[in-house]
């Protein structure tokens, strides 16, 4: 029997990702070949294809990209999309009061624990 | 390259069953019944079906649930479940013409059925769970179409006026439509003060929420010209796809159909002011306005100009979403068939009080999950040939 290609051993991007986030810390994936930074995690690099990344603590900052408040009889929550100074973009929330969230606004990120964490985003400057 | 394929598979029927709200039906009645409808109305039968082309949004296996319904499983010869939201049925059609053309198969069905509004009366999305999105509860599918109107607003400058136009020109086009449901008067005023469910988005900016039917069959040209009515050939094809999660869109303001829509054309031999009809996915009032400029009917952040001209109403210079639309018209849950089916009865003269006059070229254009797949179909009459 052919053995297994190591390079692909052990837990996969999802689950490395989740185990992170369950320890506080959050992560994106670095293309060990061309430099270029991931997010959602894969087993390869959407820019160049190879198939050796490694998982990093993301610098946290990053801008809103866009934004929008989703409303129902429960009250109104923000829900919007984060481009991180890495450059990947992921969704995510930014706390404090919905209307308040503007595009371009500087954001940083924090791991709010829970059932799963979650990365949330607060505006620069804010408590 | 792909020129060989221009206008050699046409539209031979069409099949709708109308029926917007129809308690006591399943999905799969109404796909039968607008199946039944198409092959009527070119003068064969479901016995004549060689290939088979659905999707469902309830459904994983739906060619196995469909050919077995139908009865259609011996004759198969050709069959594509692809599933890519509202957008399949056009990506049907050019898995069909390539089909047809290499004579794997001679009649092509592409159906589909919904029951979702007397069901439910909400969207039901299949289970595809989204483990980086869901946490945050964005609405599905709207939020994610409100953070594309939201970034466009931001560029463009475009405003919630210039989308409620959109919403306007689709009521008085259904007006003119006795098929289509919603048929009342509406203002601006109504449209701006809709109830808000994802800024900038509110109620009126969203497709309704119907059941229907509806069914296209496919042949060769030189065989829909012997068929019962006038052929509507297909001159050009494009799909394109661009992501899953609405946060992986690459540019928010430009969706994949400023691929899907110039590879039609190309494949037609036509530019795009060689279209006389344009019939554009509606899903939101944010969709019409993207498309018209990533097809290039107008150019990219002037979308919201050339809507408030009056452009796309009747009386405009191009008529689009003349059934009305999603908006107006139906939405059973994915529309895209739906456009095929009124670029066809605009290019055959039968659209009655809202015909577009001299009608030749027509151009459909869907969309599925949230912009995340896109597909355009460039139609003409035998002129056009």
């Amino acid at each position: 029997m052919m053995p297994e290609d190591p390079r692909f051993d052990g837990p996969g991007p999802d689950a490395r990702w989740q185990a992170a986030l369950s320890e506080g810390v959050f992560t994106i994936q670095h293309c060990d070949a061309c430099g270029a930074a991931q997010f959602p995690p894969a087993v390869t690099c959407r820019a160049c294809h190879g198939g050796a990344l490694s998982m990093v603590s993301a610098s946290g900052k990053g801008a809103v990209y866009s934004t929008t408040t989703v409303r129902s009889r429960e009250g109104a929550h923000n829900v919007s999309i984060i481009e991180l100074a890495e450059g990947p973009r992921m969704m995510a929330s930014v706390e404090g009061d919905p209307e308040a969230v503007r595009i371009g606004q500087a954001v940083t990120a924090r791991v709010a624990p829970g059932e799963p964490p979650m990365v949330v985003f607060a505006a620069e400057g804010a408590e | 390259m792909t020129d060989g394929l221009r206008g050699k598979v046409a539209i031979a029927g069409i099949g709708n069953t109308r029926r917007w709200h129809a308690p006591g039906r399943s999905a799969y009645d109404q796909l039968e019944e607008a199946s039944f409808l198409a092959l009527e109305d070119c003068g064969l039968t479901l016995g004549d079906v060689d290939a088979l082309y659905c999707a469902h949004s309830t459904s994983g296996l739906p060619v196995l649930n469909v050919a077995e319904r139908l009865g259609l499983g011996p004759n198969l010869r050709h069959a594509d479940g692809t599933m890519v939201g509202g957008a399949s049925f056009l990506f049907h059609m050019r898995s069909a013409v390539s089909a047809l053309n290499a004579g794997q198969c001679d009649v092509a069905l592409i159906c589909y059925g919904s029951n979702q509004a007397s069901a439910g009366g909400r969207l039901v999305p299949m289970p595809d769970p989204q483990p980086y999105e869901a946490p945050y509860k964005p609405r599905y599918p709207i939020s994610s179409y409100a953070l594309a109107a939201a970034r466009h607003m931001h560029s463009y400058g475009t405003t919630r006026e210039q989308l409620a136009e959109v919403a306007l020109a689709a009521r008085a086009w259904a007006q003119m439509n006795p098929d289509a449901q919603e048929r009342g008067p509406l203002t601006l005023g109504d449209v701006l003060g809709a109830r808000m469910v994802s800024d900038p988005l509110s109620k009126a900016d969203c497709c309704l929420v119907t059941d229907g039917g509806a069914a296209l069959v496919l042949t060769r040209g030189d065989r829909a010209r012997d068929l019962a009515r006038p052929p509507v050939h297909i001159l050009g094809t494009g799909v394109a796809v661009s992501h899953r999660q609405i946060a992986q869109m690459p540019d928010l303001t430009t969706s994949a159909a400023a691929i899907s829509g110039p590879a039609a054309l190309r494949e037609a031999g036509l530019g795009i002011k060689d279209v006389d009809h344009a019939m554009l996915y509606d899903a939101f009032t944010i969709c019409t306005l993207m498309f018209l400029e990533d097809l290039g009917f107008c150019a990219k952040g002037e979308g919201g100009d050339f809507v408030a001209s009056g452009a796309i109403a009747p009386g405009g210079a191009l008529p689009v979403n003349t059934n009305g639309g999603g908006l107006s018209c139906n939405h059973p849950g994915m529309y895209g068939l739906f456009t095929v089916l009124e670029a066809v009865t605009q290019l055959r003269g039968d659209a009655g009080a809202r015909q577009v006059a001299g009608a030749e070229v027509a151009l459909a254009h869907a969309n599925g999950g949230v912009l995340s797949s896109q597909a355009t179909a460039i139609l003409g009459t035998a002129a056009t040939i």
